[in-house]
């Protein structure tokens, strides 16, 4: 019951992010989309994730606030609106296709295959010593993956720091 | 910013920076992990520049700083991975065997959790860094 309320509100958030002509505004909608996502994987059982989308959406709402604050960027309304609709409901048209194929493979909401799962939480404890099950899989069982994600965060922010340099910058 | 925020700055920023390093070190016994506290960590830092200004939060964590902290978390991470990796034939001779929900239960979760917080905490604080830091340059 709770998720359903949290989704519909999330989908207005999001209606209304896109629609507020107002661009702090616009942010701070986006981030209820976030805070109810967080709320929204605290009432499916999952904490760290709650977690890690709870922080990471207060530091992208201070990075957006701080990028959009005292700018007022030029909003392109008119022209092709014909091309625009078309391509935008043939889009649509799409991904409904695709997602209807797409969704009847997928197992019931809920109800997962414990194929996997199954042998990482018997086996979880006794080969790394961690009694939280996802740190345990995250970082051992699916080690590889952690270290590429931490990978984009480093490489992302050295390329930040090698172009907005201020040592040996041409003007 | 005025003096309520810096005052207020002041009291909770200890706060928020233990919290870090304890939802970092924590993360192998309940929800957390190196992400979380990282972002937290990262998150306290930030704080400080936004309310004391670029200078007093460049004099804390200077961009050298930064960059030898990140550098550090990515060769440990690297490091522990490479060991684990040359390892895994025998997985149970490197875990403690302690108690569980005990903070020495593992041998490996703890260094992988304080990598990551490391690179993570240290990434987005020098991305944010760069922002204020061009923001301020456009303005003069």
């Amino acid at each position: 019951m709770e998720i359903y309320l949290l989704l519909i509100f999330m989908i207005v958030a999001a209606v209304a992010a896109l629609e507020i002509k107002d661009l702090i505004s616009s942010v701070i909608a986006l981030s209820a989309v976030g805070l109810s996502l967080s709320l929204a994987f605290l009432v499916l059982k999952a904490p760290n994730l709650a977690i890690t989308q709870l922080v990471v959406e207060l530091l992208c709402l201070i990075l957006l606030i701080h990028a959009t604050i005292k700018k007022d960027l030029p909003l392109v309304k008119d022209g092709r609106w014909l091309f625009n609709t078309v391509s935008t409901l043939a889009f649509v048209a799409v991904f409904l296709v695709f997602i209807y194929f797409a969704l009847k493979e997928l197992p019931v909401f809920g109800m997962p295959i414990m194929r996997v799962s199954g042998e990482y939480l018997d086996k979880g404890f006794s080969l790394t010593g961690a009694a939280n099950i996802v740190t345990a899989v995250a970082l051992k069982f699916r080690g590889l993956d952690s270290l590429g994600e931490t990978v984009v965060i480093f490489v992302s922010a050295i390329g930040v720091l090698a172009v907005m340099r201020k040592v040996g910058k041409i003007r | 910013m005025t003096l309520i925020v810096k005052t207020i700055t002041r009291l909770t920023i200890g706060i928020i920076f233990i919290y870090g390093i304890y939802i970092t070190l924590q993360g192998h016994l309940g929800p957390g992990g190196g992400f979380a506290g990282g972002v937290i960590v990262a998150l306290s830092f930030i704080h400080i520049l936004l309310a004391f200004g670029k200078d007093v939060g460049m004099r804390k964590l200077t961009q050298k700083k930064v960059l030898f902290l990140m550098s550090l978390g990515a060769v440990v991470f690297l490091a522990a991975a490479v060991f684990n990796f040359t390892m895994r034939h025998n997985q149970e001779a490197y875990t403690l065997h302690a108690e569980k929900f005990r903070i020495f239960s593992s041998l490996f979760m703890p260094i992988y959790d304080i990598a990551v917080c490391f690179m993570i905490g240290t990434g987005l604080y020098a991305i944010f860094l760069a922002l204020a830091l061009f923001t301020a340059e456009n303005k003069e």
